[in-house]
């Protein structure tokens, strides 16, 4: 598959990176005992050290470089058992200390790799460069008064992994699978929610362009994108605006981009001359960060299948499509229901009554998996009915729509609503009797060469049977009688 | 009165559980004698009503028989550590009125330990400087006075805290040390001080000047006073990650135990120009009396040392430039009111930081910044770890160093002020000590011929600050310095 753009001089190719800073699942800050839950009033969850009183020093969490570790596993990265924090120096009202504590030199995580699933089913891997963990930085509210600006330093603090991949993508389609999958696989892990409408997940989009097999363009940093949409909006606005330039004999400025989510464009925020100069250097209040090769080996080892790995297993062992295998694994709980619900049964055919019916009654429901009444022993229960050949498919989706808003088993919905299906041959030929006899001119007109009537007659006996006839039977008890 | 003021902590300790003195009246005594050398300016501010409610305290465990190991015994603050509910502010205009909720560690260990607090005393604005001159509230005048009668410095940063024990205004004292704050006044003083291996005293709630370097200690008018304080004050905390959980020794019982079979290094680089010849005459003197008192001397080379204190001045100034960045106007602390953050920060900070924390400031920013963070930072840091390599190496072979405490004794108020870079010198045989995170110890060991104290250091092993107790009490007795200064309270002036 192509990605190359075409200009009005000749075909561009799009490079893309992205910095995701994901906020890691834990109950304190990075460096302080502060909450780190969402959604408290302003100022409610800050510690003497998040406000950066006289004296305060920072004291590692534990449980935020187990996640960072256990982040690195899943990403099939490098491990560094030593690190170290640095101090990102700049003044602003919502960074209390006056420096951000981040990883520069050294992080904490090394290269790995991450497969995207593309559209078409194929998929590809892209390259992470690295993992560092970081403090967050409160929030300023400049729209809360005329003159003034509130500040809130509830985040302040919070662990944040920044995850920072290689100029890999090629397309808005593909940055947008790698946000997917990096999102499916932290919430796999649990060690961030990915919730990028709460800021949980958000992604800083670095984009080039240049002609097929030349070296890299130069390049734009769009800050803080918080959506998949804005994601590609930004990218394709980013990608058309570098072409135009270029095309038009101009050059890029390396610069960082804000964007707008009101009108899909980005503009600029600073220069490379306006760039700041952090002075970065190792914070002298905490001592390198050393982790056990034993620690890390017990976090590998306790580590859940991941969406890759359960994915291969469904292509390979379940034969089921690439499609269905990777939009059953983006999620941990569609996996979870998917395995139980498939156990033991036509993986296949539970596959397709999953993306088909299950999620097309959710989506339009609006409900989520977890709330959802069809449980994974009813949805199975319900493919067992069809399997043994107890109810057709087409009255089996009858069958799902009472489950789905009753929340009974697939048995009883059938027995209640009298929907068995008729397998008994002697009723099916004595139905199909019926039909031949009611229709004498039809099975002339059949007979004589009109074999497109078959279908008719098909109809005709389902239609008699109120669809409860095992539509294979008719199939081959219509043939035997109108050929033979 | 006075004859409370010439008790000894160790001696205070004996009497007060004796019950031959109340707690109440040792600090009724010392807070007399803070107001008697008022002038002075050893404290920024008295808590004499927190003083009293803590002695009474004190008298009452002691009446049952309790106490802690320095129940009943005042002491002064340097104002760097935060005190709850107590005015806390770096003697820096920029933290006006900063009244801390929290207590630093060091301090609510000496309060655990039955510590009277009786005010927080005055130093350098931020612990930057070496004579006590850069403070808001003024400069503190040496107790002690020369032939000429001018006005001396008492040195600093913990120019308060020295000042107040030699003066008596405080039996014991808080100081913290960064390339030699504790030291270098102490000696200017003639007092006891000692700066702990780096992670020894937790760093929490003190307010920050350069981190990697920062160390508080005690300051006490004889060894044994140090050890007893010392071992109050210091500990592990897990509040602190550079605090070191590496058990402390008995230094109470150090003390005393002479330098028998001790091998002492002499190291040859601790020369230099413009050396009091007195201090030279003194530093062969404490090579004496510890061979007479059966120590080996060892001659030993400190390659590095004269890269010591330009690395200093790098890497202090850097950390501090990062650590002063807090002091915004944003949260607590001075405010100049402006239209926009960027000026508000700009006027706040030009109002409320003094001169020689701008410089600082200025120069820890400019040695970070792109371009430069190599050639200045980077170098000063592989210079750091080469005078580490020196200490370690010649530990192999020494059980501690003996060096002059400063090139010169006190001088007047004043004489350095304007000169940054002579200032800078006064630091030059303390601070390898903070660069390589060692103990050391200074003892008032003499008087020059202007009739100012002189004081040796002792460098120890890290974590073996038992050494320099035992060899600290052999050079104490062997000077036997029993001088005061004029002007302490009770005294002449």
């Amino acid at each position: 598959m192509s990605n190359l753009v075409s200009g009005a001089t000749g075909d561009w190719e799009v490079v893309i990176g992205l910095e995701v800073h994901a906020q890691v699942t834990s109950k304190a800050k990075l460096f302080s005992g502060a909450s780190a839950t969402f959604g408290a009033d302003p100022n409610q969850n800050v510690s003497l050290v998040d406000a950066a009183l006289p004296g305060m020093l920072p004291v590692i969490n534990h449980e935020c470089v187990r996640q960072a570790v256990r982040t690195g596993l899943g990403l099939k990265a490098k491990i560094n058992l030593q690190s170290v924090f640095d101090r990102k120096n700049y003044f602003y009202a919502d960074l209390p200390q006056g420096y951000q504590i981040s990883q520069f030199k050294h992080p904490i995580v090394g290269e790995g790799v991450l497969r995207i699933d593309l559209a078409d089913g194929s998929s590809r891997d892209i390259g992470i460069e690295r993992l560092h963990l970081e403090q967050d930085a409160g929030k300023s509210m400049h729209d809360q008064h005329p003159s003034k600006s509130y500040i809130d330093l509830n985040r302040t603090g919070v662990a944040l992994m920044e995850i920072v991949s290689r100029p890999d993508m090629r397309s808005a389609a593909e940055a947008a699978a790698y946000v997917r999958k990096l999102r499916s696989i932290l919430r796999y892990l649990g060690t961030c929610d990915g919730n990028m409408e709460e800021g949980s997940l958000r992604a800083d989009v670095n984009v080039s362009v240049r002609r097929p097999g030349e070296d890299f363009g130069t390049r734009t940093e769009t800050k803080n994108l918080n959506s998949l949409r804005f994601i590609q909006q930004a990218i394709d606005y980013e990608v058309a605006r570098q072409i135009e330039i270029l095309e038009d004999g101009g050059e890029i400025d390396q610069e960082t981009r804000l964007f707008d989510t009101s009108t899909g464009t980005t503009r600029t925020m600073r220069s490379k001359e306006d760039a700041h100069d952090y002075r970065y250097f190792p914070d002298p209040d905490l001592l390198p960060l050393v982790i056990s090769r034993d620690e890390v080996d017990a976090l590998a080892a306790a580590l859940p299948e991941l969406p890759d790995d359960i994915k291969d297993r469904l292509t390979g062992e379940y034969g089921l499509s690439p499609y269905d295998a990777a939009v059953i694994t983006e999620e941990r709980e569609t996996a979870l229901y998917y395995e139980q619900a498939s156990k033991g049964r036509d993986r296949k055919l539970v596959a397709n009554w999953m993306t088909v019916e299950l999620f097309g009654a959710l989506n339009k429901s609006g409900q989520t998996l977890a709330d959802c009444k069809v449980t994974p022993e009813r949805l199975g229960g319900l493919v067992d009915l069809i399997s043994d050949g107890t109810i057709s498919g087409r009255i089996a989706k009858d069958v799902f729509a009472d489950m789905f808003d009753s929340g009974k088993d697939a048995a009883a919905v059938v027995e209640e609503k009298g929907l068995k299906q008729v397998s008994d041959s002697g009723a099916i030929e004595e139905m199909i009797d019926g039909v031949i006899a009611a229709n004498e001119d039809k099975v002339a007109e059949y007979r004589g060469g009109k074999d497109k009537l078959f279908g008719f007659f098909v109809g005709q006996v389902m239609k008699q049977s109120g669809g409860q006839a095992n539509p294979g039977m008719v199939n081959e008890i219509l043939r035997r009688k109108l050929d033979g | 009165m006075t004859d409370l003021l010439e008790l000894g902590a160790v001696e205070a300790r004996a009497a007060l559980a004796a019950r031959d003195v109340s707690a109440v009246e040792l600090a009724s005594a010392y807070i007399a004698a803070a107001e008697e050398t008022a002038s002075q300016n050893h404290y920024v501010a008295m808590t004499a009503e927190r003083a009293l409610e803590m002695a009474a305290q004190s008298d009452a465990r002691l009446a049952k028989g309790e106490g802690g190991l320095i129940e009943g015994l005042p002491v002064g603050v340097k104002d760097l550590f935060c005190t709850a509910g107590y005015a806390s502010t770096a003697c820096s205009h920029i933290l006006d009125g900063f009244t801390p909720t929290y207590e630093s560690t060091v301090t609510a260990n000496l309060w655990r330990e039955g510590g009277v607090m009786i005010g927080k005393l005055n130093c350098d604005e931020f612990a930057m400087g070496s004579a006590n001159e850069t403070s808001h509230y003024g400069p503190v005048i040496n107790p002690w006075r020369g032939k000429d009668g001018l006005d001396l410095v008492p040195g600093g940063s913990s120019g308060g805290s020295a000042a107040a024990v030699a003066a008596r205004s405080a039996l014991l004292a808080t100081g913290t040390d960064t390339g030699g704050s504790i030291r270098q006044p102490a000696a200017f003083c003639g007092v006891v001080g000692l700066k702990p291996t780096y992670g020894r005293c937790s760093r929490y709630g003190i307010v920050a000047f350069a981190s990697s370097l920062d160390q508080a200690g005690p300051f006490s008018r004889n060894v044994a006073d140090n050890a007893l304080m010392m071992q109050a004050m210091a500990g592990f905390d897990e509040k602190d990650s550079t605090s070191a959980n590496v058990p402390l020794q008995d230094l109470t019982k150090a003390v005393g135990q002479g330098v028998k079979g001790m091998k002492i290094g002499i190291p040859s680089e601790y020369v230099m120009d413009g050396m009091d010849p007195d201090v030279v005459t003194l530093w062969q003197q404490g090579q004496d009396w510890l061979k007479a008192a059966g120590a080996e001397l060892v001659e030993i080379s400190l390659p590095h040392t004269k890269y010591a204190l330009p690395a200093y001045y790098i890497i202090a100034p850097a950390e501090a430039s990062s650590n002063l960045a807090r002091y915004d106007g944003v949260r607590y602390g001075l405010r100049v009111e402006a239209d926009t953050l960027d000026e508000m920060y700009a006027k706040t900070r030009a109002a409320g930081f003094g001169e020689e924390v701008q410089r600082r400031i200025m120069i820890g920013t400019y040695v970070l910044s792109a371009g430069y963070y190599d050639a200045y930072y980077l170098k000063a840091q592989r210079v750091r770890r080469l005078i580490r390599d020196d200490f370690d190496t010649v530990f192999r072979t020494v059980d501690a160093i003996l060096t002059p405490a400063t090139p010169t004794a006190a001088f007047a108020v004043g004489r350095k002020v304007d000169d940054p870079v002579t200032n800078f010198l006064n630091d030059v045989f303390t601070v390898p000590a903070n660069l390589a995170g060692l103990p050391g110890m200074v003892v008032p060991a003499g008087l020059n011929g202007e009739g100012l104290p002189l004081g040796l250091q002792l460098l120890g092993r890290p974590f073996d600050e038992a050494t320099l107790y035992a060899a600290g009490q052999v050079l104490e007795d062997s000077a036997g310095f029993t001088a005061t200064p004029t002007g302490r309270a009770g005294g002449q002036s």
